[in-house]
């Protein structure tokens, strides 16, 4: 019995080299996503979550593919759109779900949110909301991996609106001239909140911003997860045989806005509509039929254990209590007897 | 107990906590092949080798984000800023990251992190380059800042430091590396966090840390030479603040004066004698008086710039009029 609960027999994709099982392991998690993220939605238009929330939906295949192509050792950073990839990461939507319902079972005790999400158990470093402020820290955790001599391999996921901030070129220079393991990853949804790539980069294909620092890069599919996993895959490897860093763009569309407060002034419904139509599950979805990985009904079958457990995972935040009024207190310092 | 100087008292405590621990090493700009902006890491590249001492580009986001992503994942790296007015470049990994990565996430993970940064005016180095930030920094919970005064604590305090599982600021004074003075030989550390007595007296107690405390002695061996006893407590770290040893002594002299190199508006001495009022109303016999910069930036003329830091003359005249 596999992970989402399927006898499987692993048999080896011609087409892909990748088993059966992972690619159904890849449907459940892109499912997963998109059902956590409708089911926070609601959540949040009822009250029950506060602050700012980015839905991933839309760009499921991104983090999955991504994901899906890295080795339990190498270390995963993203920014505030984070969900998705902390569940692809291995964190429960029950734990997630009590993230961004502020409980106590939730990654971050309740005190990080939607956009500080981490579980350091899964190499999972987080969800960093200032925008582009996280790639310095990725360089760092792959600098801690450098000075103990392993070959670890860092990936980290930013918008295209981190492209263009000075963090970007600080990180990206920083780990090319240092011969650092990152995978930059840049997730291109075509806006920074609402301003479109090419209003506010100098040039519209980001990965062309890997040239200024001589460092390797690729641009690929985000709406096609295999696609995803394949580019993944390969620059994962020549980042860890190399030892030096690569620039992916991921070239995606949110289907969703910004925000949960996003008037959507900046791009008609009909451009949503037209990417709509590329939806990365039913992509996927066709693939897997169509290549005989799977049925109709395998695959209906696994929707429906996901809708079960995320119904699951909102009766257990809700369910779960409040951190308690100890706990502002706590890990503001990690010595004891830091009196303020 | 060896007489030396701040710089080799900075430098003894890097080196022997590197040799003690494998997982101590240092960045910033040139910190290696050239040694130290202020040649406090002398040798250490020759000793130590590219591995343990990183000359890093000019970038200081990358220097301190860089450092603080060494630290999350188990790495005590001591990150130097070549002046706490590059701080300002870095802030957002200061403010926004060391100071709240810990508790934002739940304690998953710590940051043992050092930044040294040098700060303070008087060497003609005009607006930029001269700044006493100190207070801004002992803001932000999260954040542990310290500036010691003397070569022991300095020794003692850094080595505690980079022991610490919390992201420390450690701040040096640009004009006393020459400073020179009594430091205990050995392993020897200074727990963050603890205000300290130097000099006893009765009449007046002055708060300082710093260069403060050089301006204060000198101000109270003055005084002393009119049968005016000062009793210095120095303050050491500024986040966490240890206010018993300041109130402690204020509650016996009944007067205080708070000497700090930073402007006074919301300033170290703000806080300082926002506690004393909150804490110890009742033992006041003379209002506060708080001795800083002038309201101004640094200028480069040197008399201009004397004229704005504070000087022994102001902690005397101040002290006399606390005891009006």
């Amino acid at each position: 019995m596999d992970k989402i609960g399927l006898v499987i027999i692993p048999v080896l994709s011609l087409e892909r080299g990748m088993d059966k099982e992972k690619q159904l392991q890849m449907y459940y998690e892109m499912v997963l996503i998109r059902r956590v993220e409708e089911r926070g939605a609601e959540l949040y238009q009822a009250g029950k979550i506060g602050g700012f929330m980015h839905l991933y939906i839309g760009q499921e295949a991104v983090s999955t593919g991504l994901i899906a192509a890295r080795e339990p050792r190498d270390r995963v950073i993203t920014a505030y759109r984070d969900h998705g990839v902390a569940l692809n990461c291995g964190v429960s939507a029950n734990e997630v779900l009590a993230e961004l319902l502020g409980k106590v079972t939730g990654t971050s005790k309740g005190k990080g949110g939607s956009m500080h999400m981490a579980d350091t158990s899964k190499n999972f470093w987080g969800g960093h909301a200032i925008v582009g402020g996280h790639l310095p820290v990725a360089a760092g955790l792959a600098i801690g991996d450098q000075y103990a001599g392993n070959d670890n391999v860092t990936i980290c996921m930013f918008g295209d609106g981190a492209t263009n901030i000075g963090y970007f070129h600080e990180a990206l220079n920083l780990s090319k001239a240092w011969g650092l393991r990152v995978l930059w990853v840049c997730e291109n949804n075509m806006y920074g909140m609402g301003t479109a790539v090419d209003r506010a980069s100098a040039v519209s294909q980001i990965r062309q911003k890997a040239d200024g620092y001589g460092m390797a890069s690729d641009r690929v599919d985000g709406m096609d997860v295999m696609q995803v996993y394949e580019a993944s895959r390969k620059a994962i490897e020549q980042v860890r045989t190399d030892s030096q860093p690569f620039l992916l763009e991921i070239n995606t569309y949110r289907f969703r806005g910004h925000s949960m407060g996003d008037p959507e002034r900046y791009r008609k419904q009909e451009e949503v509509k037209k990417w709509e139509e590329s939806d990365p599950i039913g992509i996927f979805h066709a693939q897997l039929t169509k290549k005989k990985v799977a049925t109709d009904s395998q695959l209906s079958a696994i929707d429906e254990k996901v809708a079960a457990e995320v119904t699951k995972a909102v009766e257990f935040a809700e369910a779960s209590p409040e951190p308690s009024m100890e706990e502002l207190f706590t890990d503001v310092y990690a010595d004891e007897n830091s009196n303020q | 107990m060896a007489k030396i100087t701040m710089r080799e008292a900075i430098s003894q405590a890097l080196m022997e906590e590197m040799d003690r621990d494998p997982s101590v090493f240092i960045m910033g700009e040139e910190v290696g092949v050239w040694g130290g902006s202020y040649a406090v890491t002398k040798g250490f590249f020759d000793k130590y080798g590219p591995q343990r001492v990183k000359d890093t580009p000019i970038a200081e986001n990358a220097i301190i984000g860089g450092a603080i992503g060494a630290a999350m994942v188990g790495q005590r790296p001591v990150a130097e800023l070549m002046t706490i007015n590059f701080a300002f470049s870095a802030m957002d990994y200061i403010v926004n990251q060391a100071a709240k990565l810990h508790y934002m996430f739940g304690g998953q993970f710590t940051l043992p992190l050092v930044i040294r940064a040098v700060g303070g005016g008087g060497r003609q180095l005009g607006a930029t380059h001269s700044q006493t930030p100190d207070a801004i920094f002992a803001h932000f919970p999260g954040l542990k800042v310290v500036a010691p005064g003397t070569p022991a604590d300095a020794k003692g305090l850094l080595k505690a430091a980079i022991r610490s599982n919390d992201p420390v600021l450690f701040i040096e004074h640009a004009t006393m590396y020459q400073t020179r003075g009594e430091v205990p030989d050995g392993d020897v550390l200074i727990p963050i966090g603890q205000s300290k007595v130097q000099r006893e007296g009765k009449d007046v107690t002055i708060v300082t840390y710093s260069k403060g405390l050089e301006l204060s002695m000198k101000a109270a061996d003055e005084l002393a030479k009119e049968g005016i006893q000062v009793e210095i407590v120095d303050l050491r770290s500024l986040r966490p603040l240890d206010m018993g040893p300041v109130l402690e002594s204020f509650k016996k002299t009944n007067r205080a004066v708070i000497v700090e190199e930073g402007w006074k508006s919301y300033g170290v001495g703000s806080e300082v004698a926002s506690r004393i009022y909150e804490e110890a109303f009742d033992y006041l016999d003379a209002p506060v008086k708080r001795v800083a910069q002038k309201e101004v930036p640094l200028p480069y003329n040197r008399n201009l710039e004397q004229a704005a830091l504070p000087q022994a003359e102001d902690v005397i005249a101040a002290v006399k009029e606390v005891l009006k």
